[in-house]
């Protein structure tokens, strides 16, 4: 006789039990702590906490640590966790050009002013497992240029001084806020931004490197891209001069794109722009392509790649709705499904009744 | 986060606000809740927030729930038309820690009721409040994509591709092939999904004396059906629009007149139905829930 299954509460208490007891793993081992993860995994920590829209990395270290390493749980637990802390301020546009630059490199010039700085990057090493870190062993410290930084500025502003790039200029509008209101498409440069910043990066790189192999060509050079820390800064009332209440670590990318320009304007550079949490490199280059791809119809391309159709693109970016609405087909349907059973019964039986069936058919 | 005993005595989580939105983020529901119930039918945009639960799991019910809840109401939740699915009664629990609410299992002793996929089968009263999740708020969105596009619609009251796609089913299977999330028209003005319910459930839609209330929490849509608002389901004159039907009854409470779930008992094709709304069977065993 069926019973309805009854006990819900005490299965999933269940689950989440076995569950803690998987993610502790062999009690012989120490338990990792979320120091270590955020100090020995940091660039999983950043894509937590880029993806998170959160800046802490104690928080993203605990996120991952509780995910048992899943990115995508780790991004929706400190989503989740953001959602509860108020809005105390707004700071003041990032001086990205301000940057205490750790990396910077551009693909476009050879020198630049300020130099070239390849910082900590797994870039140019051979892809070979160093078996020397699975024994414990001293890691040396940096050896890095004495001479601090001149001032960096921004290589593209090079181009803009002489008008081969198009001009990029504050119109002072307050920008869209998508954590407060939901997006409204078509919607503007900005909130693009905003969408691609919190968005997967397994789906921008897709989406990127599909511009790359033609769908939507826009033929890219990478300009600048910086890593460092920059001020964030708020107004307080009674202070004239923004105050800083704290650095951030993040990633920027600038790519230099193929000309628009039209009878009664001269040709002219465009602009693709990145910018993430932390050291988010491969991010900001692939959110960098799908900006500028994204631009398609504003500078009067024809809109063919997918990476070109703005609605698709941002309506699918974020991986805690992907991820919540793809997980959910794992709850009942059996109402629906019921639904389609009766449905389909019927119709194989009127069907039968109009067409003998198969077997009686003669060969 | 810590648990504390509450006034009632239950467990409840301290540190968060009561039903766990700020009231703030509730304000702006409500705003957007009299807005839809203002205009029947149509879909308004709200700043959805993140849930602890994932989209797609309820978090548009969740919020629209937690922003009209108070201390003195009583929550019932059903998934697929069952309290005790894992998700309503993860739902459940999860309203008993941060709400510290009363919760039931009875249809009629409920203020307000969440469901997913169900409309219960006891009359609704008009002291009573229903809460659909909801998936997809579009009607249109698998005939247009674009949400640029189907905005225009709406506002246009082109629907006829929504009478082409219908026809089309007739032209090939001889039935209109849509069973579930079946489209009505509300108040002869919107097209709305009324969440994928089974069709069976659609008549209940119309004349309702309890307020009906929508959410879809990743598309950050909300509507509503106010209590006595015509609901119709879309159909033609020759083929009129009809509901589900079983030559069994429940085989545990003998209802005839409830939605069937279809339950397979063996390997050997063997198969019972039973009612999908628990608490309806269960009263009709005259059991106490």
């Amino acid at each position: 006789m069926y019973v309805a299954v009854k006990g819900g509460e005490q299965a999933i208490a269940n689950a989440h039990r076995w569950m803690a007891d998987r993610r502790r793993g062999d009690r012989h081992q120490p338990e990792l702590q979320t120091e270590q993860i955020r100090d020995q995994l940091g660039l999983a920590v950043d894509r937590v906490m880029a993806e998170a829209s959160l800046m802490d990395v104690e928080l993203a270290a605990l996120a991952l640590k509780q995910a048992s390493g899943d990115l995508t749980e780790a991004v929706f637990l400190l989503r989740a966790y953001r959602t509860t802390l108020p809005r105390l301020a707004d700071s003041v546009p990032l001086k990205t050009e301000a940057m205490h630059v750790e990396r910077r490199i551009s693909a476009a010039f050879k020198d630049v002013p300020g130099g070239q700085v390849l910082g900590p990057t797994y870039d140019y090493t051979h892809r070979l497992l160093d078996f020397m870190l699975l024994a414990e062993g001293e890691i040396p410290d940096p050896e890095r240029a004495q001479a601090g930084l001149e001032a960096c500025p921004q290589i593209l502003d090079s181009l803009d001084a002489e008008g081969l790039i198009e001009k990029e200029l504050d119109d002072g509008t307050e920008p869209y806020d998508i954590t407060r209101d939901p997006p409204d498409f078509p919607v503007d440069r900005a909130t693009r931004l905003q969408m691609l910043a919190r968005g997967d990066e397994g789906y921008l790189l897709a989406l990127g490197y599909s511009t790359q192999r033609g769908y939507g060509r826009n033929h890219p050079f990478a300009g600048e891209i910086r890593q460092g820390t920059v001020e964030v800064e708020i107004e307080v009332e009674g202070f004239d001069a923004p105050l800083c209440i704290g650095e951030v670590m993040i990633s920027e990318c600038q790519m230099i794109n193929q000309f628009g320009g039209s009878r009664e304007k001269s040709p002219q550079f465009t602009r693709g722009y990145g910018l993430a949490f932390g050291r988010n490199e491969r991010k900001t280059m692939a959110m960098a392509l799908i900006d500028r791809s994204l631009r398609a119809e504003e500078l009067g391309e024809p809109v063919q790649g997918p990476a070109q159709q703005a609605e698709f693109v941002l309506a699918h970016a974020d991986n805690v709705e992907a991820s919540g609405f793809v997980s959910h087909l794992k709850l009942p349907h059996y109402v629906d499904f019921q639904s389609e059973l009766e449905l389909l019964r019927r119709l194989r039986r009127e069907h039968d009744l109009r067409e003998p069936s198969e077997q009686e058919r003669p060969v | 986060m810590t648990l504390r005993v509450d006034d009632q005595g239950g467990l409840a989580y301290s540190g968060y606000n009561f039903a766990y939105l700020d009231e703030q983020t509730k304000r702006m529901i409500r705003r957007a809740l009299l807005k839809a119930v203002a205009i029947p039918g149509y879909q308004v945009p709200f700043g959805g927030r993140e849930m602890p639960m994932p989209y797609g799991w309820g978090t548009g019910g969740m919020q629209l729930t937690a922003s009209i809840l108070g201390a003195d109401d009583v929550l019932k939740v059903i998934d697929q038309g069952a309290d005790d699915t894992t998700n309503a009664v993860s739902i459940r629990t999860f309203f008993e820690r941060v709400a510290g609410v009363e919760t039931t299992t009875s249809t009629a002793a409920a203020s307000v009721i969440q469901t997913r996929h169900r409309i219960p089968e006891l009359p609704l009263s008009r002291h009573q409040i229903l809460v659909f999740q909801v998936p997809i708020p579009e009607p249109l969105r698998f005939i247009e994509p674009s949400e640029e596009e189907t905005r225009v619609m709406h506002a246009l009251e082109e629907y006829g591709v929504m009478h082409v796609k219908l026809y089309e089913d007739i032209a090939r299977h001889g039935h209109i092939a849509t069973t579930y999330a079946y489209p009505v028209k509300v108040d002869e003005r919107y097209v709305m999904d009324p969440s994928p319910i089974p069709k069976f459930d659609n008549p209940k839609l119309d004349m309702n004396e309890a307020l009906m209330l929508f959410g879809a929490g990743r598309e950050k849509r909300l509507y509503a059906i106010p209590p006595y608002t015509q609901v119709k389901s879309l159909d033609f004159e020759d083929h009129p629009f009809e509901i589900q039907s079983w030559d069994e009854a429940c085989a545990l409470c003998g209802a005839s007149d409830s939605y069937l779930d279809e339950v397979i008992t063996d390997d050997q094709g063997g198969r019972m139905f039973v009612c999908s709304d628990t608490d309806y069977c269960q009263q009709c065993r005259g059991e106490v829930a």
